[in-house]
C-alpha cells in the first residue's frame, strides 16, 4: 500500500508543481514507484514541467468520468521508468472533480504504486480541498514572505480539519519545505529565516530550497531539477528532502550559509 | 547603490516576523466568526436604539488588533434631540 502525500501552499507561485516534480523523481530514481497527480483542473502544468506536455491523451476527469481507464490516462516518464504521471484537465472546470471520483482513483493509485504525490491547485477551494483530502502526509510549500507565510498558516488550518484523517480523529503529518530562500538576504535581515518561519508555522522543516537559476533551466527544458542536474544546490536540496520522507534522520542544512570572505564581499552567485 | 542607503537601511525581516505574529493569532482564534465586528456593531446598535433615537450611518464599530490586547472602538453620534429625549 503506498503513501498519498498532498503538496499545497495555498498562495499560487511558490513553488508546488516544480517541488511535487522533483520530490517525485528524486523518489523513482531511487527505484521506488511513483506517480504524480496534477490537482490543478482547467490549469495544469505538471505535465510541462515534466516535459510530458505533448504526450497527454487522457487525464484525470476523463478516468473520474469514466471516460478512459486509469492505465490508458497514466503517462511513463522517459528518462525514470518507474515514474508516472496521471495529468489534469485542461478544458474541463473543477465541478468535475467529484469527492466519490477521486477517492476511487486515489485508492487504486495506492495498491499500484508506492508514492502517490498530489500536486494541488493554489487556493483553498474544491480542487485544494480534494488534493488533501485522502492524504497520509502534507508538504507544506513556503516562500520566506509574509503573505505565503500567512496562507500557509491557513493551509494547516484546512489540513488539520477538512482530511479523512482529521476527520477520524488521526493527527495529519504535516511537513515544511520552504523553497526560494535566499540565505544572504536572511543574513542581511531582509528575509524571514528559518527559524522565524518554524516558529510562526511549527511544523517539522522536510528541507530548504535555495532561491536558483537552475530551477528556471530546468522547468525550461522540461525536467524535475533532480534529473536537469543532480548536483546543483536545488536538485540536492530535494534528494535530501526526499530521504527525509522516506524517514532517513538528516540534520537539515541551511543552503549557502557558510560563504566566505570573498563571497560575502562579491555577493551571491546564483546557487 | 547609494553607500549611506545601504549601511543606513534598518532590517525589515523583524517586522515582517512581528506583523506575522501578531496577525496569525488573530486568524487563528477568529476562524469561523469572520463577521464578529459586524455581528457586535448590530447589537450594540439594537441596545442602543432601545433608549435613543440613532442613525445607524453614524454608528462606527472598529477592532484594532495588537499584541498583548485587542481594542473595541465603538463611536456613537447621537444628535441632540434624541438625546435629551432620553433624558
Amino acid at each position: 500500500m503506498g503513501k498519498v502525500i498532498v503538496v499545497t501552499s495555498g498562495k499560487g507561485g511558490v513553488g508546488k508543481t516544480t517541488s511535487t516534480a522533483a520530490l517525485g523523481a528524486a523518489l523513482a530514481q531511487n527505484g521506488e514507484r511513483v506517480v504524480v497527480v496534477d490537482f490543478d483542473v482547467g490549469l495544469r502544468n505538471l505535465d510541462l514541467v515534466m516535459g510530458a506536455e505533448r504526450r497527454v491523451v487522457y487525464d484525470l476527469v476523463n478516468v473520474i468520468q469514466g471516460e478512459a481507464k486509469l492505465t490508458q490516462a497514466l503517462i511513463r516518464d522517459k528518462r525514470v521508468e518507474t515514474l508516472y504521471l496521471l495529468p489534469a484537465s485542461q478544458t474541463r472546470d473543477k465541478e468535475n472533480l467529484t469527492p466519490e471520483g477521486v477517492e476511487k482513483v486515489i485508492a487504486s493509485l495506492k495498491n499500484a504504486f508506492d508514492w502517490v504525490i498530489c500536486d494541488s491547485p493554489a487556493g483553498i477551494e474544491r480542487g485544494a480541498t480534494l488534493a488533501m483530502r485522502h492524504a497520509d502526509v502534507a508538504i507544506v510549500v513556503t516562500n520566506p514572505e509574509v503573505s505565503s507565510v500567512r496562507d500557509s498558516d491557513r493551509i494547516i488550518g484546512l489540513l488539520d480539519s477538512k482530511t479523512v484523517k482529521a476527520e477520524n480523529g488521526e493527527p495529519m503529518e504535516k511537513h515544511l519545505l520552504l523553497t526560494r530562500y535566499d540565505s544572504a538576504r536572511a543574513e542581511r535581515g531582509d528575509m524571514l529565516k528559518v527559524d522565524d518561519v518554524l516558529e510562526i508555522l511549527s511544523i517539522p522543516l522536510l528541507g530548504i530550497i535555495p532561491e536558483s537559476m537552475d530551477v528556471l533551466r530546468a522547468s525550461n527544458v522540461g525536467a524535475p531539477v533532480t534529473l536537469a542536474d543532480g548536483r546543483s544546490a536545488p536538485a540536492m536540496a530535494y534528494f535530501e528532502a526526499a530521504r527525509r520522507l522516506r524517514g532517513e534522520i538528516l540534520p537539515v542544512t541551511i543552503p549557502g550559509e557558510k560563504r566566505g570572505f570573498f563571497g560575502k564581499i562579491f555577493g551571491r552567485k546564483a546557487a | 547603490m547609494n553607500l549611506f542607503r545601504l549601511f543606513s537601511r534598518s532590517q525589515s525581516a523583524p517586522a515582517a516576523r512581528e506583523r506575522l505574529q501578531v496577525l496569525l493569532a488573530h486568524d487563528r482564534a477568529s476562524t469561523g466568526d469572520s463577521d464578529l465586528v459586524t455581528k457586535l456593531r448590530d447589537e450594540i446598535l439594537r441596545a442602543i436604539s432601545k433608549h435613543m433615537q440613532v442613525d445607524s450611518e453614524k454608528v462606527s464599530v472598529k477592532l484594532e488588533r495588537g499584541i498583548q490586547v485587542s481594542t473595541l472602538i465603538v463611536d456613537v453620534e447621537i444628535p441632540f434631540d434624541s438625546a435629551r429625549k432620553a433624558a
